[in-house]
């Protein structure tokens, strides 16, 4: 199958909204809340609702990122991996409402890392996931909360999400498996 | 990365590279559970041929906080003493399974041989060889540098610019050589000052500046001092200089050195000191001495050692 961009910029701002609006109903109001992105581009796109979620509510709500590296069980299958910083807001997670933010929801290792970390550096009241992107494929028992698009794939397809802040430009692709000649992230 | 044997092979984007790596761990130093699952299911071998409690102890302790198992093998009371090789050594390893072998030899380059021997396929960090190279102190020495003077925007920077000046023996020190690599591929200016006999054959060809005189250098200014271990083990012969207290009084740094200092000058010494000869005791505990802070580094330092030779597949990266 061709390269086909399945999202632009527009799209990609309205789901960001849709799931900014769907967090706040989900838990009632902003109190609590700690939107957390994992690296690289789930840390933009969790800035991005965590100003949405402020906008929308009129106060202010924590962002952070939380790497996921050293918790991955693939780091003997794949190349080394240089970890990203952790943040999470000074007063820590516990007892916080934390919103886990990724780009693409695959196979759930990613997010069972993630849970893990987050294990590490306090205990959440709850945590949900919130995903930009859905392509199916899970691998472990993982279910997204909020999701901006699901988008059911080949395996042998592959998804690209490029964002302005890392990238340059901004759109969601799918193709067949030839790369889009350009460096966004794939998954 | 497949080994660490010196840090004259690393590049300056690979030094930078582990310490950011190292920045990440020092985070981790500083949560409540202090421990990461990353190595878990692999062996570390701390392979210690001479006495040393500072640096396997670092060792032991990051690779534990990475969860790998670890086993200490010391040569006293082993069968090295009774006369076994390197190479039978490294074969029971292999055959117990080991994933990284940390090794400390009194030998310069033993590490170098085990690694390019077809004897163990496991990942080689030098901890030490000879007077050859000590790499992990050097990197957690520019770590520590680059902390006092960045603090946590430490990650990315180099030490471009920063004066460094290295005192005592060099002729034995091989902390001296990992940090003169390390530090002048950083981008740092470095100085070796140490009486003449105490410095090696061939120094005219480091990328370093070499004086005698510790005041000089002092007034010349200076963002680092790093002292060094007179390395009297290593002296059998003697005569490197007339006596304890002449050395302490040209080369040591004592108290009336240290308040010559500027305010921002910090004080560096890999340890253990023999106080009131190479530094005294006053310079020792002062807020400028980074001591204590270079231990705590070390730790942060091996685990990224470790974490960036046993991730990864085995031989993908050089």
């Amino acid at each position: 199958m061709p390269f086909r961009i399945v999202l632009q910029q527009a799209d990609i701002a309205r789901a960001l909204t849709r799931i900014s609006h769907e967090i706040l109903e989900s838990n009632r109001g902003p109190d609590d809340l700690v939107i957390l992105g994992i690296p690289t581009r789930g840390v933009i796109l969790a800035e991005r609702i965590a100003r949405l979620i402020s906008d929308i509510s009129g106060r202010p709500v924590a962002s952070g990122s939380l790497d996921v590296t050293m918790y991955r069980d693939d780091l003997s299958r794949n190349p080394t991996r240089a970890p990203s910083p952790t943040r999470v807001p000074a007063t820590g997670i516990d007892g916080s409402v934390v919103v886990l933010v990724d780009d693409v929801l695959y196979s759930g290792r990613t997010i069972r890392a993630a849970l893990d970390a987050l294990g590490d550096i306090g205990r959440p009241r709850v945590v949900r996931l919130a995903t930009l992107i859905d392509r199916g494929h899970r691998e472990l028992p993982i279910r997204p909360d909020f999701v901006g698009k699901n988008l059911p794939s080949a395996q042998g397809e592959r998804i690209y999400v490029r964002l302005h802040e890392s990238d340059g430009d901004e759109f969601v692709s799918i193709d067949g498996g030839e790369s889009p000649g350009q460096n966004g992230a794939q998954k | 990365m497949k080994h660490l044997l010196s840090t004259r092979d690393l590049t300056r984007d690979e030094a930078i590279g582990i310490l950011d790596v190292a920045e990440d761990m020092a985070d981790v130093q500083s949560r409540e559970v202090r421990k990461l699952p990353t190595l878990r299911g692999r062996t570390v071998v701390n392979l210690f041929f001479e006495d040393s409690t500072r640096t396997r102890i670092s060792f032991e302790a990051a690779a534990k906080r990475l969860s790998a198992d670890v086993i200490n093998f010391s040569a006293k009371g082993s069968s090295v003493s009774k006369g076994e090789s390197l190479k039978d050594t490294a074969q029971t390893l292999a055959a117990i399974g080991a994933d990284a072998v940390v090794i400390r030899h009194p030998a310069s380059g033993a590490p170098q041989v085990l690694a390019q021997s077809n004897w163990i396929e496991a990942g080689i960090i030098n901890a030490g060889d000879g007077t050859h190279e000590h790499p992990t102190q050097g990197l957690l020495d520019a770590f520590t540098i680059r902390r006092r003077l960045h603090g946590t925007a430490s990650r990315g920077r180099s030490l471009d610019g920063v004066r460094v000046t290295i005192v005592g023996d060099i002729l034995h020190s091989r902390v001296a050589r990992s940090n003169v690599w390390l530090l002048t591929s950083l981008g740092a200016q470095v100085h070796l000052v140490a009486p003449a006999t105490l410095l090696p054959v061939g120094i005219a060809n480091w990328p370093v500046t070499v004086g005698y005189d510790f005041d000089e250098a002092i007034d010349a200014g200076t963002d680092v001092v790093m002292m060094l271990r007179i390395q009297a083990e290593r002296m059998m012969s003697g005569g490197f200089f007339p006596n304890a207290r002449e050395y302490s009084k040209r080369w040591g740094l004592d108290d009336a050195r240290v308040d010559r200092l500027h305010a921002a000058t910090m004080v560096m010494h890999p340890g253990p000191m023999n106080r009131g000869l190479e530094i005294s005791s006053r310079a020792a505990d002062s807020p400028r001495s980074t001591v204590l802070e270079q231990v705590a580094n070390g730790v942060s330092v091996r685990m990224a050692v470790l974490y960036l030779v046993l991730s990864g597949e085995r031989g993908e990266l050089s």
